[in-house]
């Protein structure tokens, strides 16, 4: 194996340990410590990557999160992922990467033809074209979409499992450079709770890469080592490397999530022994934002070619990683930091073949330094071309002339295999500005700093996220920041001095340049890339200035500048700037785009984390929930419950058992769970009161022992919710509501009690899983209630219909509610839950005798449309007021006020032809209507038809020995005898209109 | 004249590196007055000033905005565009929307990539299927496209979805718009500027409309940060502002701002060809032409203006999200961001007349406006040049809350798109 690049000394990376990994199916050997793009640079690899719209070969721009054009397709199979950054991916055993966006190879990929037609697609230019003819949109599209995207999605699910959790700092530290390690030592030794994180698997930030400083003393690697041992040896200090801090939301919230085993191999013992990544969200008393800067690119022409990169990650490779991006560099640059990549890389071997400095007068020590090393520097030059299409195989550099807008006509020709530049460094202020803090413009910097912080949010940025990029001014931010957030946590134990910095070279000042001339106009040969991945170029930038896309925004969503996945940090100050230029505007004018969350992107799955499958939410079931699995019923959803639908003996068909559930209730008795009703206590002296407001009916006369249908409105008068409330004492309720509405009640009655009524004494507590609840119902009901609870009187008399009576049942105390919803003669028992199944068991062995017959949620249902009685989102649907459903009996005329009095008052919901709820007979009546059926009066060949209702319950009624249906119908109370029709499905149904009450229409078998 | 985009002139103009491109819309000074002044440079303002001068001649027209075009939820929202609505009053205006979204490229000259891929609205329970019965069998009856998809029709039509029994909340069926589909919203408010803009209409952008003048009950021009402009008509489109607009003219409207947030996976190659909602499980997704795929859920609950969202919301999407397609799970999202929706309470859209004579408004769109902008601009424009409500546009005026006529399209639409 040869590391052709590799350097034989330096570098953090472990000789010790070497890793084999695959890149587009060859093999290739790196270290431990390494990134995927060091390894592959060490090993001579340049080109990784295909641009998004031209398919431009690309290779690797940066050292870190920014990245733009080296995005890896990592893994196999289920665990494959696409768009990763070579940058971020750290190198484990057997890693298989493969790049992405090209076919059939990286080398020849064929959607590079893009590149031939580069002259006619411009920014933009889809909106142009693709119209004729007017219904080929679809077939241009499928196209278009095949090109564009850029990795896989996966085809399997993932296997792997992600965690989430909640954590509370006092200072929250982002960052572990110098800026956020001297504010972790303050804020830790102070005695602070301190979560420190950094995006990369070791902390020290710059300082990995920096071989010159000196900290207190000691080298900048060693004075990191000590920080990190007196940290990790601190109770309240966490430390999490590999962790992005993401998103910094409203309070101080900020969401990070850490990979946990991404640089492991996936399926060994230790990754598969963890969650593969954490999501946490912090409340911190204090964010120190030490982000860090990112550095920003120059914009020449042909600034894409495989081999031209940002200086600093040149020096990163180098320094950190030993290994070279190439043999022999130019630098382009218009301020003194690449100086000292320049002598780092002739430190490390690496020839520099010379500076290219846009200033016009290049001086001061660093550049003194670089000529005295023999490093040839040229003044007010830029590059004019870049030659090489693979990878860069020399430039051409001219003079600068006419305020830097424009070249010499004679160049020179530097062969090179590396073009490095620095356009100046942009302050890491995404978080700062996702908290919603303002940014301000720094012309010595050429860089937005943070400027004012939104009320509520505490931050701090330190050091050079701050735009203050001088080693000493990073240690003394940091610290003073930390201390400060001790502080005003209340943690003031001595935290020692500031660490001093050694002596650092001062910088000149840079040269604002936004663009380096070609000698050519803008986009006429060759292309000068702001943005990379996305493609666009300064060309662009000025063709959409042109057409009048002119805000920041627009210029945005018109070239798609910035909206790729690394999210413009190395493009969109370039890319203002130039349209600051363009406009004549200063560039705080044209203001950056919104800044949002997340930094980088995050994994969907992480957000999910154990919340899926049956977790997703949470399955409710019933203390009987075993019993009725054990006797086969299959489950019907209704809300989060598992309801049993019905109970199959073998050889039935759903049909079957439904029609012998009811017959059973209407000649014997049934049983059935009921435990899933809705139920909330109501205790206060205002309950009655509070009753009287949630409710049409009256509820002040109600007596303790008694019980009451009610209905609930809206504030738009129609029916949401309904159950029967009984009341306990003089200020206790029992109130019932539907399974399917309890929780929207809760929350609705809590509304108006803690926003409108807060006068207003009334206590609520949600009792729905404290009471277990067996209904038993038929004729005999209360011949076997009378054999299980033997001491209680079950006369008319002393135990009629509406009331309810606390007994014991089968040994068990139980409260007892004589109502019903099936028409006949009912008891429903109620229960703690853990006595749920003995009751049953009771009552099943002592109905026995009866053929005491388990009914489901359908039989229930069939059952209670025999006697019109209505289901709350069956009959209703918002749009339903009690009188269109002929309960008008229901809403007091008396009563002052209750909720949705006022609404029922309308013109339009007083309309006397509303929709009404009726009964529908089939003509054939064995056909039984789909719910949801459409009626229409008159039958018209196709549609459209005029509508005038719905069906909303449709049974077949083995009571009634036919199909019976209930439906809304406009004026439908005036349309007895009616024959309307229901087209669906390509065929047409005919009913006849009827009341809706098809059984004992009376009420006479109430009592049994 | 404007000139022409087409396939010919881009390369025409790829001879002279395209810079020979004039702007798409001028950016005039504000005149005194205007014949008609439309408030709010979204897709619903913009095609209103289109449609006026399109189709009623009224070309002195301005259109104010008070960031950039495009800048509310016209250019921040998901783009699902569909007409499958409950309600015939709905059914009506969406449908009509939807029939101008099939030609609004070629009418605009400007692709708007109105796709229409295809809409499958999923049910997972018993009732859900009722309830989504009762909505195709409506929309059927209306003379519109929808149809019923069972289980396996689904998983043979949308194969990533996870169709298996055994689901938290599986998949019983689905209703599905062939029709439907997304379309590129910034294009659309671009188009319809450069649109307006050649027929005459001036649109000015960062100029803020503070106040309105109003004489003996009339509208007679406005307030803004540019200076105050005459007008004999004004028309309202303010979307999530709505409530201040109308509080600067005195009165009331029964709308509430809420928060709603959307976001972006990174780019990938094509793996969903449709758009699929849910409301059950709830989330909804579309991959975009450039392979983001692109989803949303439920708005925030609390009253904001201010175009940010909280987290929690987020979790619960992407949670609903891989419940959904388990294979997403491994891809990660790029993109975050608001918009702040004028919800009503029942749902549906405020479209008409005022208390203020001369001044309408076109508000309460929520979280399903986009689907209507060529619309709710066409009929809001025959309402602004008549002074009477367009007959589709009638049963949306203000009073039904007064009268209690509601069009509620909370119950039947699932997810509110
Ligand atoms: C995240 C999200 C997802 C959505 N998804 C969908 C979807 O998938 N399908 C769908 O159909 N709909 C969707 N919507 C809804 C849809 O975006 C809106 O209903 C529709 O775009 C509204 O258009 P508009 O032109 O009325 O409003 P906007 O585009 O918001 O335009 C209103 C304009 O008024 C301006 N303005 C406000 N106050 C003033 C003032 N005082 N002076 C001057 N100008 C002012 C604003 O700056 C703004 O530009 C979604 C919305 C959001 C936020």
């Amino acid at each position: 194996m040869t590391q052709v690049n590799r350097l034989p000394h330096g570098g953090r990376v472990d000789s010790s340990k070497p890793l084999r990994f695959v890149f587009d199916g060859r093999p290739y050997e790196g270290y431990q410590g390494d990134t995927l793009a060091s390894a592959l640079l060490a090993n001579g690899v340049v080109l990784v990557g295909r641009s998004f719209k031209y398919h431009r070969p690309r290779g690797i721009l940066s050292a870190g999160a920014e990245e733009p054009n080296a995005l890896i397709q990592l893994g196999q199979g289920n665990r494959s992922e696409p768009n990763l950054r070579a940058t971020q991916i750290e190198l484990y055993e057997g890693l298989v990467a493969e790049s992405q966006n090209r076919w059939p190879s990286l080398t020849t990929d064929v959607g590079a033809v893009n590149s031939l037609f580069h002259r006619i697609f411009p920014s933009g230019f889809y909106y142009k074209t693709f119209m004729w003819p007017k219904t080929f949109w679809m077939k241009y599209e499928h196209f278009i979409r095949r090109m564009a995207g850029l990795g896989k999605c996966p085809t399997e699910p993932d296997p792997d499992r992600y965690d989430k959790l909640h954590a509370h700092a006092d200072a929250l530290i982002v960052g572990a450079g110098p800026a956020g390690l001297a504010a972790a030592l303050a804020a830790g030794r102070a005695g602070a709770r301190v979560i420190l994180v950094d995006e990369q698997q070791e902390m020290g930030g710059s300082l990995l890469s920096d071989r010159q400083a000196v900290i207190d003393g000691v080298s900048a690697a060693q004075w990191v080592a000590n920080a990190l041992a007196e940290l990790r040896a601190m109770p309240e200090v966490t430390l999490l490397p590999r962790t992005v801090a993401f998103g910094y939301y409203d309070h101080n919230l900020v969401s990070l999530m850490e990979r946990v085993t991404d640089h492991l191999p996936p399926t060994s013992p230790e990754a598969l022994n963890q969650p593969r990544q954490r999501l946490w969200r912090v409340r911190a008393k204090d964010v120190i934002l030490a982000t860090g800067a990112i550095e920003r690119p120059m914009v020449y022409i042909d600034n894409d070619r495989p081999g031209c990169m940002l200086a600093s990650a040149a020096q990163t490779y180098v320094n950190r990683y030993g290994a070279a991006p190439g043999k022999r560099a130019v630098i382009m640059t218009n301020n003194d930091t690449a100086y000292q990549v320049a002598l780092d890389l002739v430190d490390a071997g690496v020839s520099v073949a010379a500076i290219v400095d846009a200033r016009e007068n290049a001086e001061g020590e660093l550049v003194a330094t670089a000529r005295a090393r023999g490093i040839e520097v040229l003044g007010n030059h830029a590059i004019t071309r870049v030659g090489g299409k693979l990878a860069v195989r020399e430039v051409e550099v001219r003079r600068l002339t006419g305020d830097g807008k424009s070249v010499s006509s004679d160049g020179r020709t530097i062969t090179c295999d590396m073009v490095l530049s620095s356009g100046g460094w942009q302050p890491t202020v995404h978080l700062f500005s996702q908290a919603r803090g303002k940014l301000k413009w720094n012309q010595d910097i050429l860089a937005f700093v943070p400027d004012k912080l939104l009320p509520g949010q505490n931050n701090h940025s330190v050091g050079a996220a701050r735009g203050a990029f001088a080693l000493t001014d990073c240690l003394v931010d940091g610290f003073a920041a930390g201390t400060a957030a001790a502080h005003a946590a209340g943690h003031t134990e001595p935290a020692g001095s500031t660490p001093v910095a050694g002596a650092e070279p001062a910088h000149s000042p840079m040269r604002e340049m936004w663009v380096m001339p070609s000698g050519k106009p803008l986009g006429h040969d060759g292309k000068h890339f702001v943005d990379y991945q996305n493609d666009v170029t300064a060309a662009d930038v000025a063709l959409a200035h042109r057409e009048g896309y002119r805000s920041v925004e627009h210029l945005k969503r018109y070239t798609t500048m910035g909206m790729a996945t690394d999210q413009g940090k190395t493009s969109n100050i370039n890319a203002l700037a130039l349209m600051a230029d363009l406009r004549g505007v200063a560039i705080p004018e044209v203001g950056t785009t919104t800044f949002r969350p997340p930094y980088t992107p995050v994994t969907i799955g992480a957000f999910a984390g154990i919340d899926k499958g049956d977790f997703l939410d949470p399955i409710r079931k019933t203390p009987l929930h075993s019993w009725h699995e054990q006797h086969g019923a299959p489950f019907e959803t209704v809300g989060q419950w598992h309801r049993a639908w019905y109970y199959p003996k073998p050889g039935e068909t759903m049909h079957d058992a439904v029609n012998r559930e009811v017959k059973a209730v209407r000649t014997s008795v049934g049983i059935v769970d009921a435990s899933t009703l809705g139920k909330i206590d109501i205790q206060g002296p205002d309950a009655a009161w509070f009753l009287n407001m949630v409710y049409t009916n009256a509820w002040s006369k109600l007596e303790p022992g008694r019980c009451r249908y009610g209905l609930m409105l809206g504030e738009d008068g129609m029916v949401m919710d309904d159950g029967v409330t009984s009341r306990i004492a003089e200020n206790h309720f029992h109130m019932t509501t539907t399974t399917g509405g309890a929780a929207r009640v809760m929350a609705w009655l809590e509304d108006w009690l803690q926003c409108e009524w807060t006068d207003k004494k009334v206590y609520l507590t949600s009792v729905t899983e404290q009471w277990a609840v067996i209904g038993i119902s038929g004729p005999m009901s209360r011949k076997l209630l009378s054999e299980v609870a033997p001491d209680l009187p079950l006369d008319d008399q002393s135990f009629p219909h509406l009331s309810f009576r606390d007994g014991v049942v089968a040994g068990v105390k139980c409260r007892i509610f004589r109502i019903t919803f099936t028409g006949e003669a009912t008891y429903e028992l109620n229960m703690a839950p853990s006595y749920a199944m003995h009751v049953w068991r009771a009552l099943m062995q002592a109905g026995e005798k009866y053929g005491i017959t388990p009914y489901g949620t359908e039989a229930m249902h069939v059952l209670r449309a025999e006697k019109g009685f209505i289901i709350v989102g069956q009959e209703t649907d918002g749009t339903t007021t009690p009188q269109d459903l002929g309960m008008d009996w229901i809403v007091s005329k008396q009563k002052p006020d209750f909720l949705g009095k006022r609404s029922l008052q309308r013109s339009d919901t007083k309309r006397p032809d509303r929709k009404h709820l009726i009964g529908l007979l089939t003509e054939d009546p064995n056909e039984v209507l789909p719910e949801g059926a459409q009626i229409v009066a008159e039958l018209k060949d196709k549609p459209p038809m005029e509508m005038i209702g719905h069906v909303t319950s449709s049974y077949y009624s083995p009571n009634c020995g036919r199909s019976i249906a209930m439906a809304l119908v406009k004026n439908g109370r005036n349309r007895m005898g009616e024959t309307l029709y229901m087209p669906y499905d390509g065929k047409v149904v005919k009913a006849k209109v009827t009341e809706p009450k098809f059984y004992d229409p009376e009420g006479a078998r109430i009592n049994g | 004249m404007k000139q022409h985009y087409s396939i010919f002139t881009l390369a025409r103009n790829a001879v002279s590196y395209h810079e020979k491109w004039t702007e798409a819309w001028r950016s005039p000074d504000p005149k005194p007055s205007y014949d008609v002044v439309i408030v709010g440079g979204g897709g619903h303002g913009l095609a209103t000033a289109y449609y006026l001068a399109k189709e009623h001649g009224i070309t002195n027209v301005a259109v104010i905005e008070k960031g950039w075009l495009g800048g509310g939820n016209t250019g921040r929202n998901t783009t699902i565009v569909r007409s499958n609505y409950l309600w015939d009053e709905s059914a009506h205006l969406y449908e009509h929307a939807l029939k101008l979204w099939e030609g609004l490229s070629q009418d605009l000259n400007y692709n708007v990539m109105f796709s229409q891929r295809g809409l499958l609205s999923t049910a997972h329970t018993v009732h859900d299927m009722q309830a989504l019965r009762r909505r195709v069998y409506a929309i059927q009856l209306n003379g519109i496209d929808s149809e019923i998809l069972t289980r396996e029709q689904v998983a043979e039509y949308c194969p990533i979805l996870d169709c298996s029994p055994t689901a938290r909340y599986p998949v019983f069926g689905a209703s599905l718009q062939r029709r439907g589909g997304v379309a590129r919203h910034d294009a659309v408010a671009w188009g319809y500027a450069r649109g307006a803009d050649a027929r005459g209409v001036d649109i000015i952008q960062n100029c803020e409309v503070t106040g309105f003048k109003i004489e003996n009950g009339k509208i007679t021009g406005l307030e803004t940060t540019r200076g105050s402009i005459g007008a004999k008509k004004v028309g309202v489109v303010v979307a999530g502002h709505c409530g201040v607009l109308a509080g600067m003219a005195g009165f009331r409207l029964p709308i509430e701002s809420h928060p709603l947030q959307a976001m972006v996976s990174e780019p990938i190659k094509p793996v969903l060809d449709c758009v699929v909602m849910s409301g059950q499980v709830h989330v909804y997704v579309s991959q975009s032409d450039k392979g983001e795929l692109v989803f949303g859920a439920g708005i925030d609950s609390f009253n904001s203006y201010s175009q940010y969202g909280s987290p929690p919301v987020v979790e619960n999407m992407l949670n609903a999200l891989t419940e959904l397609f388990p294979i997403f799970s491994r891809l990660r999202f790029l993109r975050q961001w608001g918009g702040i929706v004028d919800t009503c309470p029942d749902a549906s859209p405020i479209i008409g007349k005022t208390p203020v004579e001369n001044l309408f408004f076109n508000c309460g769109w929520g979280t399903g406006g986009f689907k209507a902008t060529p619309g709710s601009g066409h009929v809001f424009a025959h309402t602004i040049a008549t002074g009477e409500p367009h007959k589709l546009a009638a049963p949306f005026a203000l009073e039904r809350f007064t009268t209690g006529y509601l069009i509620d399209e909370h119950g039947a639409a699932g997810v509110a798109h």
